[in-house]
């Protein structure tokens, strides 16, 4: 045993030549128990993932079970069922339509393209999950498409939360003739459950990656489990767990398994040894043999966990591997929360009057526009049935042309995106207040409702530190994170802040700049030094950012403003604030004064 | 499968305690919980609901309505027999339509027989029970506003779409959120009695327990809910003696001032801070079985009591939480 070497047990841990395999154990563990495991994400768009779901459809149609697609714009109507209104007019009589939900309940609801599904959307597939829907209270489970290129982008962070596995299938090479196992069937008695060195090697491996919701640690012992039954084992060994973390928890990591843990344990296998002999022959104490035997069943753990550990290192997807590297935990907002203000519009806000429309969608029927549209044809409509050879009762006939829905106008959300010169020359002094100020207006959003997001650019390279936001708790993380020194790549900042207000611009909502700088660049837009080429790559990204029609303000900040400043501003048809003395209060009332109206657009 | 059962719920005892006080008292108001995904939150909040013994009710009253209240709504209720059922949880989800919480406009009664009816919405299925909102922080703020007003007049009042329709509407709110994506105005999170924080477990012994508990719940339900029954049938009798002693217990004099102080120590806005404190820690004391409202009962319930009235400073670093220990320890000592 002393020469056993601890990294020798990493040789158990099968290195994945292909994340499709693991994709095929996921698969086959949701297919034996579609509703249990919730269902699946799967990542990477390419021939490998179509060529997966095509099997899984293929298995699930061939089992009778239901598979149907579902897309990101779904309205609750089908989602759920309802009223068919269409069908109820020309019928005369309400015809009900049964939802997706209710429909793939028993089977899978595939959803393309899942960084898009709207809040709500996500919200009430949620609660099908937990609860069931319909009568029978059966749930579909849910496969998720996930095209999310943006590490920022990502399905719904609810919905991920409640599906078990997650696979990559970006690398995989396997989609010729791609075979899903043999039919299986889980039975949950047939397992014992698992020991408490198996569940607690699991829950330190959760906690080394960072995965502190329970529900993973829960799918994750359930995975364990039913891996053993498929492969006919009674009990679940250390390749259950391994494929638990590999294919629940490693997916999930938020952070990179602590090293100097690893360190520690390293020695730890030689030196316990030599002592134990001594302890024997001199003195055996009361218990000796119990703290002894607890002491290996410590380091059993220990190696079961760190066995574990290793695996799930090995199976975290390459690029959330290095986002972890880099230090950015990723941060998984709810993936289209912008494109649901967007809809808003159709439900709150100043009434514009009505217009042709089906009342669904969160829509409202406009009830007396939509009498007022019908009254006129009832004489012919009546006439219309009575050769068809119909009697009507219903005092009113109505079709769908009549139906008309409210308008509003509403103001379309703000976001203020902050680009922070963190450089040496700006700085110095002016950090701090700028920070203050950031966080100010970030106080005063919960009353106008606006957002904040802030760009930070230093040393060679400039970074999205906080999209837009209304959290208070994750911008004070951000800034107090914010280093400062070194040179000033102008460009590069205004680049980061120009795409972050496009990105906010196409969901609908008005983006704003505020630059707080010297103007002074001395990194170009390639991160290199020299002065020259810096100050033209500023220019040319403050002329994109005038091309974009992008409202910015530049705020020079620096002890003696100089005509940088202004002539960045002009360059970017932008207005110009001069501030060399403000303290993070005067900033914020400067800025608010200097800030147009919010834009205002129609539903 | 039948809901968890509320004395398995491992750990979270802040919230767990909130949760009786609201069942206890109902007028405390709403509990906030603040937290991440997965701490248990929903679970707890249906245990609870699914804890406690059925209401009476008219029978085909779309409200759920006991036979007091029939008396003061006859035109919606009506007059059939009284059967029991279940206390409802309503889920509401993100996204939900005014419509659809509020109610509205039978579009099926209008088409078919062009008569004017109303469509009970989720608010009148959450009468007499709970109603759950998850990332209510994520909802639209008039949906919110709408449902903190129902919550604390406990009737919703339709006028809209040319229906005029009035419906009792009284139920516990339990609202929870992530403050990381995005925050509550401070004058919602105001509406809301108590609120707690709950942390996911960080001991690994709590969350193999939990792994453990889970496990064996999904390999035999029936069994694991009769294990638990008797601790489950503890709390409900709990829960019933707290509500027999609350109107015998009457918070004296000091108490009242002890509560004022705190409010004014912490700096929390507005007197219904102090009005939740003292109600909440009269609730407890109920629920404790305890012969008068103490001083003990106050401070404990105090951090969920006025945690979220705190007026922002965003300067400063300390928490809420912290700030009120801080308060509590000066005051009395």
């Amino acid at each position: 045993m002393n020469d056993a070497d601890p990294r020798g047990l990493a040789g158990a841990v099968p290195e994945p030549p292909d994340p499709m395999e693991d994709a095929l154990i996921a698969a086959r563990l949701f297919l034996a128990a579609p509703s249990r495991f919730g269902g699946m994400v799967l990542r990477g768009s390419g021939p490998a993932r179509d060529a997966l779901v095509a099997a899984l459809g293929e298995r699930m149609a061939a089992e009778g079970r239901p598979w149907r697609r579902m897309p990101g714009h779904v309205d609750d109507e089908r989602l759920l069922g309802g009223i068919d209104i269409a069908a109820s007019l020309a019928a005369g009589r309400p015809v009900a339509q049964s939802g997706l939900v209710e429909e793939a309940a028993g089977g899978a609801l595939v959803a393309p393209m899942a960084e898009r599904i709207e809040d709500g959307v996500a919200g009430r597939l949620a609660q099908a999950l937990d609860e069931g829907a319909g009568q029978t209270g059966a749930a579909p489970a849910l496969v998720l498409l996930d095209d999310s290129t943006d590490p920022d982008e990502s399905p719904p962070v609810s919905l991920i939360e409640r599906l078990a596995f997650s696979c990559d299938l970006a690398a995989s090479r396997m989609w010729q003739d791609l075979a899903l196992p043999g039919e299986d069937t889980l039975d949950p008695g047939g397992i014992t459950p698992l020991t408490d060195k198996a569940l607690g090697a699991l829950a330190a491996t959760a906690e080394a990656l960072g995965v502190y919701s329970v529900r993973p640690l829960l799918f994750a012992s359930e995975t364990a489990r039913a891996h053993a039954a498929l492969a006919g084992r009674s009990e679940a060994t250390e390749a259950d767990l391994s494929a638990a973390v590999r294919l629940v928890l490693a997916p999930r990591a938020t952070r990179l398994p602590p090293v100097e843990q690893q360190e520690q344990d390293q020695p730890e296998p030689d030196q316990p040894p030599p002592e134990q002999p001594q302890d024997d022959s001199s003195d055996p104490p009361e218990g000796g043999e119990d703290e002894r035997s607890e002491d290996e069943r410590q380091k059993q753990q220990d190696e079961l966990e760190e066995m574990l550990v290793e695996a799930a290192e090995a199976a975290i997807p390459k690029d959330l591997l290095e986002q972890l590297a880099k230090g950015n935990a990723p941060r998984r907002t709810g993936g289209a929360s912008g494109t649901g203000q967007k809809k808003k519009a159709g439900t709150r806000g100043k009434p514009l009057g009505a217009r042709p429309g089906m009342p669904r969608g969160g829509n409202r029927l406009a009830l007396i526009d939509t009498l007022r549209a019908a009254v006129p044809w009832q004489q012919v409509r009546r006439r219309e049935r009575a050769l068809e050879g119909r009697t009507d009762e219903a005092p009113i006939l109505m079709r769908k042309e009549d139906l008309r829905i409210r308008r509003y106008e509403e103001k379309a959300p703000r976001v203020t995106i902050f680009a922070v010169d963190a450089s040496g020359s700006a700085a110095a002094a002016r950090l701090a207040e700028a920070k203050g100020a950031v966080e100010l207006m970030l106080a005063q959003a919960y009353v106008t409702r606006s957002e904040v997001a802030l760009v930070a650019f230093r040393g060679d390279n400039a970074e999205l530190l906080l999209p837009p936001t209304r959290s208070l708790t994750r911008a004070k993380r951000a800034l107090s994170g914010l280093p400062g020194g070194g040179g000033t790549p102008l460009a590069l900042g205004l680049n980061a802040a120009r795409e972050c207000a496009e990105s906010v611009i196409g969901k609908g909502r008005t983006a704003s700049l505020v630059i707080l700088t010297d103007g002074r660049a001395n990194i170009d837009a390639n991160g290199q030094p020299g002065r020259k080429q810096a100050g033209e790559d500023a220019e040319a990204a403050a002329r994109a950012i005038a091309a974009r029609g992008i409202e910015a303000l530049v705020v020079d900040i620096s002890p003696r403003p100089a005509r940088e400043g202004q002539a960045l501003a002009d360059a970017m048809r932008g207005r110009f604030l001069a501030l060399p003395r403000a303290d993070a209060k005067t900033l914020q009332s400067a800025i608010n004064a200097a800030q147009p109206g919010g834009g205002r657009r129609a539903a | 499968m039948a809901r968890f059962p509320f004395s398995a719920i491992v750990g979270q005892d802040e919230m767990k305690q909130a949760l009786l006080i609201a069942a206890v008292d109902p007028s405390v108001g709403g509990v906030m919980v603040f937290g991440d995904r997965g701490t248990g939150k929903s679970t707890a909040a249906r245990a609870l609901a699914a804890l406690l013994p059925p209401i009476t009710a008219i029978e085909n009253c779309p409200y759920g309505c006991s036979k007091e209240e029939s008396e003061r709504y006859p035109d919606v209720c009506g007059s059939g027999p009284l059967r029991k059922r279940a206390v409802p949880f309503v889920d509401l989800p993100l996204g939900a339509t005014e419509d659809r919480v509020i109610g509205s406009l039978d579009l099926e009664r209008a088409l078919r027989s062009g008569e004017k009816g109303f469509e009970p919405g989720l608010l009148a299925r959450a009468h007499r029970g709970f109603l759950y909102i998850d990332e209510i922080n994520l909802l639209e703020d008039h949906l919110v506003d709408l449902l903190l007003d129902v919550a604390a007049s406990g009737e919703n009042v339709v006028e809209r779409e040319g229906l005029s329709v009035r419906h009792p509407a009284k139920f516990v709110l339990i609202g929870s959120g992530n403050p990381e994506e995005g925050e509550l105005r401070p004058q919602l999170l105001d509406r809301f009695g108590l609120s707690v924080e709950v942390r996911t477990p960080s001991e690994i012994e709590t969350r193999i327990q939990i792994m453990r508990l889970v496990a064996e719940r999904e390999s035999d339900p029936q069994a694991f809910s009769d294990k638990w029954a008797g601790e489950d049938e503890k709390i409900l009798r709990q829960i019933a003696r707290g509500k027999a002693r609350l109107p015998k217990l009457v918070p004296g004099e000091n108490l009242l001032r002890d509560a004022a102080e705190l409010c004014l120590a912490v700096g929390a806005d507005g007197l219904r801070g102090e009005l939740t404190l003292m109600r909440a820690a009269r609730a407890l004391a109920a629920l404790k079985g305890a012969k008068e409202v103490k001083r003990e009962h106050l401070v404990e319930i105090a951090p969920s009591a006025l945690r979220h009235r705190l007026r922002r400073d965003v300067l400063d670093e300390t928490g809420s939480g912290a700030r009120i220990t801080r308060a509590i320890d000066e005051l009395f000592g």
